[in-house]
């Protein structure tokens, strides 16, 4: 039964957080059953106070083979890192 | 007579929470196994609310006359108050979410109800508990709508399982002396004034899931005769027979 069922991706939202995390997956057949395992399978313990799903054929993910071409061209502009600011103390999440 | 009434609230959990224990490893999906465990465990977690309370309310030489344990795991089938619905067996699935829905329905109800009983500590557990109602009705109505209207087996199935339990469902709205002497004091909540939200709620889930409404036409543990009054059907010893079998073999056994 459970292998007709699609996956989906849960993100839940924590009680500090500001934004939802990606914390795993599950079946089910339609979105509303999904935020409910969601919620049984992955809030028991009084993680979150907001849940996400989406369906995981939705998501498009960027190769692991085309990791040196996206990513490696950064590693040496330090330009781009805000390093050269000062930052106030009262500036959080950052 | 309180006593009696905690013991009717903290068994009908109890023995649920037992009855859907059975499903772990065993439910047809991994997602459906841990919600309804859930579901069991927060009617366990009532149970112990009711039972601690009634442990010290309870009247004897001896203080406190019996531990929480003592009740779940030493009473025989013939002492328990739970209702006959809440100890069936579960059957196929359809089966657990007809029995888990009938109770839900009700059981939600009476824990609002129950808010406002003028026994304070009574009104703060279903204050607590109402809330844990709310999901598990929610829940179990939209797997009877789901499997109702569904494919033409599930469909039969979900059917079956309603015409089979429904004869259990009078007794959930029957106030006997017990119950009529506390409701008269405030204390208890009036079961009879919950049929009618009840058959309303039902009905409107029925109608959705294509489920034909049952017809009354005898039912169990009306009459002062049922499970609230401690007579059981045969599943209650085979249950308690499992779920007492190593408090009584190893009476003071710890984890």
């Amino acid at each position: 039964m459970s292998a007709e069922w699609p996956l989906w991706e849960v993100f839940i939202r924590s009680q500090h957080g500001l934004a939802h995390k990606h914390v795993g997956s599950l079946h089910a057949p339609d979105a509303e059953m999904a935020v409910r395992n969601a919620r049984d399978v992955y809030t028991r313990r009084n993680e979150g106070i907001s849940i996400w799903v989406a369906r995981s054929s939705d998501i498009h993910a960027s190769s692991p083979g085309d990791r040196a071409a996206l990513f490696e061209p950064s590693n040496d502009k330090v330009y781009r890192h805000p390093t050269f600011f000062p930052m106030p103390e009262e500036v959080k999440h950052i | 007579m309180r006593f009696d009434y905690l013991l009717r609230l903290a068994d009908n959990g109890l023995v649920l929470a037992q009855r859907l224990g059975e499903w772990v490893g065993r439910a047809p999906v991994l997602e459906e196994d841990i919600a309804s465990t859930n579901v069991g465990l927060d009617l366990l977690g009532q149970a112990r609310l009711w039972l601690a309370y009634a442990c010290e309310i309870e009247t004897g030489d001896a203080s406190p006359v019996r531990t929480e344990d003592r009740l779940a795991y030493f009473r025989d089938a013939g002492e328990f108050r739970n209702l006959l619905l809440v100890e069936q067996p579960n059957g196929n699935y359809a089966d657990t979410i007809a029995r888990q829905y009938l109770f839900d329905q009700w059981h939600v109800l009476l824990l609002a109800a129950l808010t406002a009983s003028c026994d304070a500590r009574i009104a703060a557990i279903a204050a607590k508990a109402v809330k844990e109602a709310r999901y598990h009705v929610e829940r179990s109505a939209d797997w009877v709508i789901r499997l109702g209207d569904g494919t033409a087996e599930s469909h039969a199935r979900m059917q079956d399982a309603m015409d089979a339990l429904w004869m259990y469902t009078g007794e959930m709205f029957a106030v006997d002396a017990t119950e009529r002497a506390l409701v008269d004091t405030g204390i208890a909540a009036d079961a009879q004034a919950l049929q009618a939200p009840w058959i309303e709620a039902v009905r409107a889930v029925f109608a959705e899931a294509t489920l034909a409404v049952p017809r009354d036409d005898w039912m169990q543990g009306a009459h002062a005769r049922g499970g609230k009054q401690g007579r059981h059907t045969e599943h209650l010893s085979r249950l308690l027979a499992e779920m007492q079998i190593l408090p009584r073999s190893y009476p003071d056994a710890i984890w």
